[in-house]
């Protein structure tokens, strides 16, 4: 409710202004702000916030004043597709930010694509995303990499036998399961239980049980922070203590609150770390931490990128002009984003850097850089 | 066979809850003919007020996670989802009490919207984690067990179990020895005939829904004990779940619904163990659209014809 109250309160006060309507470009975000992926959509709209205040406070783009208007999808199923509806039809904003789950960017990438408006994901990182069309763009990269990158890590510490653990409700778990052990299995790897659950789920101990079974070195979890924090949780119960592998998927706010230890010496890869001594993200995560009152993570840092990129775009374009804003978006090369260097590719991905976490005594610990 | 084993104790204590929360749909259904839709709510209810409950009574009273804590946190909880049941009862179900029961139920729906949107405003839409009320581990079974020994039995699958069945032989013992059980098996019997004898409707209906609201607030702390976390919307799947546990059992069936419940929660187990998570939920529900098809009365329930 405040979510949205405010915005359109906000949106009042601008139009009480005078002569301000005219000077706005709306931008329109959709994100899970309530639901089970609350935290993704919360992080990701701070963050973008952020960049838009920031934008705003050095007196706009092209001498106008960007408005961010908010869409709630609800976590739901259905619901992202709506709101990218009424943002287009209602709101006539000129360009898309959102979503964070990739199931909810690909129900609203193709009514972007179909009405011509640029939408910008912020951290969708499944292929399909931006297959969908010459206007879907993300700031991050996709699964193929991440799957990658986590198999080589598994490989490395000569973990030959893993069990992975899907959640077949998300187009994200499922590619990233497939990327993960295509490479895994193609180099040495061994397969030895293939388990699965749906987005929702609290029970996981007979999922856990048979893979108990299988004695795997590792298991490899590709899900979202909610579930991941109880099966993690679940398995140390029943005895399973090997480490945990996953994806982005993992950041959440409630991921190591819920786990209390229980994920400890677990592995994630991700975008970004509040580790990371670059100027530009201590800036970021200080700023951050000074406006919201918590600590920023990946959605957030990603979130803030994808807005300025459009930002930097429109101002590229010299207006608002969907075909022209398409084309200066394609053009992105070399941004300095939070998340790194940013140059989108022809098929509208960011090649950038991954980074592996560990879970240490109730903290992410930096382990490494892998460049693709 | 361990593994098969192992499948039927994970099963068997999430059956558990579903048996809590499938007591409140069968006496309430048992004395107003009503599904109350609303019931899972008042599930995650009760995972809230333990939420909130837990880390004061942990300070004030300065037991440690032991328990004593679980002890002193349930009733809480259950006094908590009481209220809230008799509340909804009063102010959302009463003053429709005589109209076409579709328009009851569609309020019970509307109840049930308002409480799953209404939670994720007031407590936040972030699944939150629920204060560790006893340290959960893994109990050491006797070596003499032989390979049995080998068996994962948690100590909160044993709460969980314990309790559930101790709550239903006590609220066995107030339906079939108290004089409010005999009124509200009057009820349910024929309202008229009860009524005309005495029986004041408001006050057993109200009863009734806070007995059944205190099991269902049980099993939030119950099931949150054994996954700390909890969200708003966590009542939606656990109340359908029970649901079906009653309608299995044979709605209006006190002993009905346990059986219904543990038998979801293992039938649960063995399908997503041995077959797919992804059948998990279809056969759950087909096992409905079977029972509603070939034994509408449910295993232990007496089939009533309607009286035209």
């Amino acid at each position: 409710m405040h979510s949205r109250l405010l915005p359109a309160l906000l949106g009042l006060a601008l139009l009480a202004a005078p002569a301000a309507a005219q000077d706005v470009i709306k931008i329109g975000e959709f994100a899970s702000m309530t639901g089970a992926n609350a935290s993704f959509g919360r992080q990701s709209h701070n963050g973008t916030q952020l960049a838009i205040d920031e934008i705003n406070a050095a007196g706009g783009v092209l001498g106008r004043r960007l408005q961010l208007i908010l869409e709630d999808d609800q976590s739901t199923a259905g619901q992202a597709a709506t709101a990218v509806q009424k943002l287009i039809a209602q709101d006539k904003v000129v360009a898309l930010l959102g979503e964070v789950a990739s199931s909810k960017s690909l129900e609203g990438a193709p009514i972007a694509q179909r009405n011509k408006i640029p939408m910008i994901s912020p951290a969708s990182t499944n292929p399909k995303v931006t297959e969908t069309g010459d206007y879907i763009f993300r700031v991050c990269f996709i699964d193929p990499f991440q799957g990658t990158v986590m198999a080589k890590y598994a490989l490395s510490k000569g973990w030959k036998k893993i069990a992975v653990l899907t959640d077949v409700k998300q187009d994200y778990s499922v590619g990233l399961a497939e990327f993960f052990v295509k490479y895994y299995t193609a180099n040495g790897g061994t397969i030895v239980r293939d388990q699965k659950y749906s987005s929702g789920d609290k029970e996981f101990r007979a999922q856990i049980t048979s893979i108990k079974g299988a004695a795997p070195d590792a298991v490899f979890v590709p899900g979202y922070y909610g579930e991941v924090a109880l099966i993690g949780k679940q398995a140390r119960l029943l005895g399973l203590n090997v480490p945990l592998l996953g994806g982005d998927g993992w950041v959440g706010e409630s991921l190591l609150p819920v786990a209390a230890g229980a994920l400890d010496g677990s592995f994630f890869s991700a975008h970004f770390s509040t580790d990371d001594t670059r100027p530009a993200v201590q800036d970021f995560v200080r700023k951050y931490r000074a406006k919201y009152n918590s600590t920023p993570d990946d959605m957030a840092a990603l979130g803030y990128d994808s807005a300025m990129i459009l930002a930097e775009a429109i101002k590229r374009a010299g207006g608002t002009d969907s075909a022209k804003l398409r084309d200066a978006i394609a053009a992105t090369k070399n941004h300095a984003g939070i998340t790194g260097v940013i140059t989108l590719d022809a098929q509208r991905n960011a090649a950038k850097s991954a980074v592996i976490l560990t879970i240490n005594q109730g903290g992410f610990k930096f382990q490494e850089t892998v460049a693709p | 066979m361990i593994e098969f084993l192992q499948q039927l104790i994970n099963g068997l204590a999430q059956g558990g809850i579903y048996a809590l929360i499938a007591l409140g749909y069968t006496m309430v259904y048992g004395v107003l003919r009503f599904i109350n839709f609303a019931h899972g709510d008042i599930f995650m209810l009760g995972a809230f007020a333990g939420f909130y409950a837990g880390p004061a009574v942990l300070r004030i009273t300065g037991v440690g996670p032991s328990l004593a804590a679980v002890l002193l946190v349930l009733p809480i909880a259950m006094l908590a989802c009481a209220l809230a049941g008799m509340a909804i009862e009063r102010l959302c179900y009463r003053p429709l009490r005589g109209r076409p029961r579709l328009t009851v139920l569609i309020t019970a729906i509307g109840v049930s919207l308002l409480l799953e949107n209404g939670g994720q405003f007031v407590f936040g839409a972030n699944p939150r984690s629920f204060p560790e009320l006893i340290t959960d581990r893994a109990l050491v079974l006797p070596p003499a067990l032989g390979s049995l020994a080998t068996l994962t039995i948690t100590l909160s699958q044993v709460l969980v179990l314990g309790i559930a069945l101790l709550l239903l032989g006590g609220l066995r013992q107030v339906v079939g020895r108290t004089r409010t059980g005999l009124a509200m098996r009057a009820l349910s019997l024929n309202p008229t005939a009860a009524q005309l004898m005495g029986v004041d409707l408001d006050r057993i209906i109200a009863l009734t829904f806070g007995l059944g609201s205190a099991l269902a607030g049980a099993a939030g702390i119950l099931a949150s004990i054994q996954q700390p976390s909890i969200d708003p919307l966590m009542g939606i799947a656990a109340g359908l779940k029970a649901f079906v546990a009653a309608v299995l059992g044979g709605i209006g069936s006190l002993t009905g619904a346990v059986v219904g419940g543990l038998l979801i929660g293992v039938l649960e187990a063995l399908v997503v163990g041995y077959l797919s998570p992804t059948y998990r939920d279809p056969i759950v529900f087909g096992v409905l659209i079977l029972i509603l098809l070939f034994r509408p009365a449910g295993l232990l329930g007496r089939f009533q014809p309607e009286k035209v």
